[in-house]
């Protein structure tokens, strides 16, 4: 007869000296751990609870303008600063891991309407109201110390045009960057004319922004309530795209640059294909008022929108409603966000003169992690994806306190909304099949494209 | 989709004996699937498509990684006991094996013989590390089975039914004369449960940290030991009851009672969740194999019947036992023990279709009163009218251990993080359902039908009692008239019932309009049309 029976012995199951690590065996069969759903359930639920208890977003505001914040700009080599100009000429940069001004730039006797940072991180170009373009060079000053002491510095170039300008963007890993106001110039670093001039219209263009992956395209907005398109190749602009509201802002995505969101008048964001602007992707609704700075994280999967209606909403790429949202009794109108390079935090420039700083995900730990807390930080935010649809997880995972105008106009909307939709739905079911159509939502408030 | 083609492909590059390993790791595969994949063609959602399609394959990759791992990971492959010629495995004795086995083995072999203090009981902790054992006569003791050390022995002075240990081996549960108390591991008396009453059946479920009792009339109490909450007590209305079990897969509680009837319970309900008639006689003994679908019942009638729980069918009987307690392995061997005889079945054929394996007998005279399997050991201990015995099964434990589930090598400090990371994972009693896989699915669509007469009925009848109830405010200085307050009433009665008859007009209306209808469509002889009253002009 042949046999065999279990025999542990002990010195192969348990350590040899105290200093070792302790043995751990493992058995991923699923019989011998009965109930295994009903156990995940409910980890996920104490994880949703956990994070709500965690979630602790704003980190600290900046504080030295004077007047409120209409644009920033990010130093694409360094992480650790952010520019910030103001309706009063005022150009600061910035140290965000102390949350103070290093340095202070002459900046323009009006409002600075544009900030923009050259690929390489030397010059930092502004431009304003006042007509003037400003070149500044930032590798000059010492690197960002916590100090009280700002330093003044002198612009390197002035350049002086005919109209104000209202935005500006410079080129990715090239020399020439975009003014905006009456019409759209390209400039050189040297040259203190244009080199090109784009004019469709007679609209002041309102924003502009380079491809990140084509370096030769870039998009406009202009206040005729178009997208504009503009290759720098040929001589004459590719393509228009009239909306049935001003679009403030554009951000191209990083990951698949083909696609662009524009930050709409009528409080929703709506992400294009560029090679297709005949509908939109995605409409992304959940602001209640004017949407007025878009941003998207490096990592191409989120980005950010600051709204006239004093909330910062972080979006989802391919999503219709954000998974998010920032709000503060002391911050009033938000004219600009933006992503830190690394996607970890934003930055929310706003009305009541402050740069605020808030984290991207909401309870997450900052600082360096053990590989056992990243491992189980993962553990939970899988396990809490896994049951969030179900009743109990999802209220709590969907909860965010709302201010109470923000509730209502929210309720407001979505009553005018639901009224509308009634009364399109009694229209068509009281006319013949087939004479009302409706318009899907993407291509609902696009009034036509223009070659 | 994409990935039957890949296996296709792959199977013709592969070689012969490569494929059979293929073959083996698709087993190993199955266990580690937790069934079939989601049908993705049926969906016409793209996006939900696409996120499906990811998830499914990761699923995939998982489970392949585990049945690729299992080589390294679980190296040891578990007992067995074959037989070679002539001889038949049930006729081998115990003493035939302890000469082929090695002496930690056979030291596992063992007879303890305690003659004055009644029949024992025992219960394993889940790592099966420590025992406990406890005479009918109040002897109480509680086992180190890897040292053979005592680590606690007492006297409760009252006769002691039952013994089961709590989440681990510092608690455990007595269930003694009047009531059932709760000990420490140092024997120091912690609770006594009085709402209990005089309990003949104790069982512990460790993922909801619920103490369940039952007495001899058949009233079955749930107790929260976490938090002390007496969470379900009911009356089984059975009759009387011998046998209580726990079906560890999904926590279900059943209790055999003496007409032959298994029902099944749940904390959160007053009514049993199946009631199954199993026997002639009354249950004798009940158990529940590990993987949840199979459940073995002996009657007084010396008949075994091995159910299957998904469909509630009989698929074996094995005759000619009277066994008066059974217990299958963490392998699915079956024990059944019967006066002084152990009888241990197997499945070797994967069909279910237990036939024998091992037998034993102890002195005569001596009854079994509880088989126990070890868990991850070959062991088997019976508890007995003079004492326990224990003795080898090869191939019935699981031989790879897993340390976050149970460790039979835990040390002070990891018994202590487990108790922690139990209670953070504590199940509520909602979860103890017949399928535990449920949770997390969707509800079924039903279609909602028009209510029936009795239903709207009663709906109107409802509301007019809630109004009935409302309280009137009694109005001062002479304009609390009677007449007046009755009138008021009326009319909020007739505003409860305003909407119903309001729908019950329509209805008629309907009904009348295609009355109306028919009508029109007969037409009158010629001879009578004159006679038709015409509408009168304005």
């Amino acid at each position: 007869m042949k046999v065999k029976v279990i025999s542990r012995s002990t010195d192969e199951f348990t350590r040899e000296r105290s200093q070792d690590l302790q043995r751990v065996f493992r058995n991923f069969d699923p019989k011998l751990r009965p109930q295994e759903k009903a156990v995940e359930y409910v980890r996920a639920l104490n994880a949703a609870k956990l994070e709500k208890i965690f979630a602790r977003p704003f980190i600290g505001a900046m504080d030295g303008h004077i007047d409120a914040i209409s644009c920033m700009a990010k130093n694409p080599n360094f992480l650790k600063g952010i520019f910030s100009g103001s309706m009063d000429g005022d150009i600061r940069l910035w140290d965000i891991a102390s949350r103070k001004t290093v340095c202070q730039f002459p900046g323009h006797q009006g409002a600075v309407r544009g900030l923009t940072a050259s690929t390489d991180g030397s010059t930092l170009i502004s431009c304003g109201t006042d007509c003037t373009c400003c070149l500044i060079n930032v590798l000059s000053f010492p690197s960002c110390h916590a100090d009280c002491a700002c330093l003044h510095i002198q612009a390197n170039a002035v350049y002086v045009g005919k109209n104000a300008y209202w935005a500006v963007d410079h080129q990715w890993g090239g020399d020439l960057f975009a003014t905006t106001g009456a019409r759209v110039e390209i400039w050189n670093h040297n040259r203190s004319q244009p080199v090109n001039t784009f004019e469709w219209g007679t609209d002041t263009v309102i924003s502009v922004r380079f491809n990140p992956g084509e370096p030769n395209l870039l998009a406009t907005s202009a206040s005729d309530r178009s997208i504009a398109l503009y290759d720098l190749r040929m001589s004459t602009p590719a393509r228009k795209l009239i909306m049935q509201t001003r679009t403030n802002s554009i951000a191209w995505n990083p990951m698949e640059p083909l696609n662009f969101t524009a930050a709409n008048e009528d409080c929703s964001c709506y992400s294009y294909d560029a090679r297709k602007l005949d509908e939109a992707k995605c409409v992304h609704k959940d602001h209640v008022s004017a949407v007025m700075d878009i941003d998207y994280s490096p990592t191409g999967r989120e980005f950010v929108t600051g709204s006239y209606d004093r909330t910062v909403r972080i979006f989802p790429y391919n999503g219709g409603h954000s998974r998010e949202i920032y709000h503060t009794k002391r911050m009033q109108r938000v004219f600009c966000v933006k992503f830190s390079s690394d996607a970890s935090y934003i930055i929310s420039g706003s009305d009541d003169t402050n740069l605020r700083l808030w984290k991207a995900k909401a309870s997450e730990q900052m600082g360096v992690l053990l590989p056992r807390e990243q491992k189980k930080h993962e553990y939970q935010e899988a396990v809490k994806n896994r049951y969030k649809h179900l009743p109990e997880v999802k209220r709590i995972v969907r909860h965010r306190h709302l201010p109470r105008p923000i509730y209502k106009a929210k309720e407001l909307r979505r009553t005018v909304i639901d009224a509308e939709k009634k009364k399109e739905e009694r229209r068509k079911a009281h006319s013949t099949p087939g004479s009302i159509v409706t318009e899907s939502v993407r291509k609902r408030r696009i009034i036509r494209e223009v070659e | 989709m994409g990935l039957e083609e890949e296996a296709g492909g792959s199977a013709k590059i592969l070689p012969p004996t490569e494929q059979e390993l293929s073959a083996e790791l698709d087993t190993k595969l199955q266990k580690y699937l937790r069934g079939e994949g989601a049908d993705l063609e049926a969906l016409k959602d793209k996006k939900l498509k696409g996120q499906l399609f990811v998830r499914e394959k990761l699923y995939g990759n998982s489970a392949k990684a585990a049945a690729k791992f299992e080589k390294w990971l679980m190296p040891s492959e578990g007992g067995y006991l074959e037989a070679e010629g002539v001889e038949k495995t049930w006729r081998i004795k115990q003493d035939q094996l302890t000469r082929e086995v090695d002496i930690l083995s056979s030291r596992n072999q063992y007879d303890i013989v305690l003659k004055d203090l009644g029949p024992y009981t025992l219960d394993f902790t889940p790592s099966g590390r420590y025992m406990a054992t406890a005479g009918r006569k109040g002897h109480v003791a509680i086992v180190d089975m890897k040292s053979m050390e005592l680590i606690r022995e007492m006297q409760v002075k009252e006769t002691v039914r039952d013994i089961v240990f709590l989440h681990n081996e510092s608690f455990f549960a007595v269930a003694q004369k009047k009531y059932p108390y709760i000990y420490n591991r140092d024997g120091i008396e912690l609770h006594c449960l009085k709402e209990h009453g005089a309990v003949s059946r104790l069982q512990f479920l460790k993922n909801h940290f619920l103490l369940a009792s039952i007495n001899k009339f058949g009233q079955l109490r749930y107790q929260d030991v976490t938090t002390g909450e007496m969470i379900g007590n009911f009356r089984t209305g059975l009759g009387r009851t011998e046998t209580m079990q726990i079906n560890p897969y999904n926590g279900v509680v059943a209790v055999g009672h003496s007409a032959g009837t298994v029902s099944m319970w749940k904390p959160t309900s007053a009514a049993p969740l199946v009631k199954m008639l199993c026997h002639h006689g009354p249950i004798s003994a009940l158990a529940f194999h590990p993987n949840g679908h199979l459940m073995a019942s002996c009657g007084r009638e010396k008949k075994i019947k091995i159910w299957d729980l998904r469909k509630f069918e009989v698929v074996q009987t094995i005759p000619g036992h009277h066994a008066k307690t059974l217990d299958f392995s963490q392998k699915g061997l079956l024990a059944a023990g019967t006066g002084s005889y152990a009888q241990v079945l197997g499945d070797f054929s994967g069909t279910q279709n237990y036939s024998r394996y091992m037998g034993h007998s102890i002195a005569k005279g001596y009854q079994i009163g509880k088989v126990s399997f070890r868990p991850y050991e070959d062991v088997l201990v019976m508890g007995h009218s003079m004492g326990w015995s224990s003795i080898l099964i090869p191939g019935s434990g699981e031989p790879n251990f897993d340390t976050w589930v149970a460790n039979p090598f835990e040390t002070s400090e990891q018994r202590r993080e487990k108790e922690i990371h139990s209670l953070l994972d504590k199940l509520p009693p909602e979860t103890i359902m017949l399928d535990p896989s449920k949770i997390g699915t969707l509800r079924p669509y039903k279609k909602r039908e028009k209510p029936t007469k009795e239903e709207i009925e009663a709906e109107k009848e409802a509301a007019v009692e809630s109004v009935k109830d409302i309280a009137l405010k009694k109005k001062t200085k002479g304009r609390n008239k009677t007449s007046k307050r009755v009138m008021k009433r009326k009319v909020l009665i007739d505003k409860a019932k305003k909407p119903f008859l309001e729908k019950q007009m329509l209805e008629e209306g309907k009904v009348a309009g295609k009355k109306r209808n028919l009508g029109e469509e007969t037409e009158l002889p010629a001879s009578l049309k004159r006679f038709v009253r015409k509408k009168a002009a304005v």
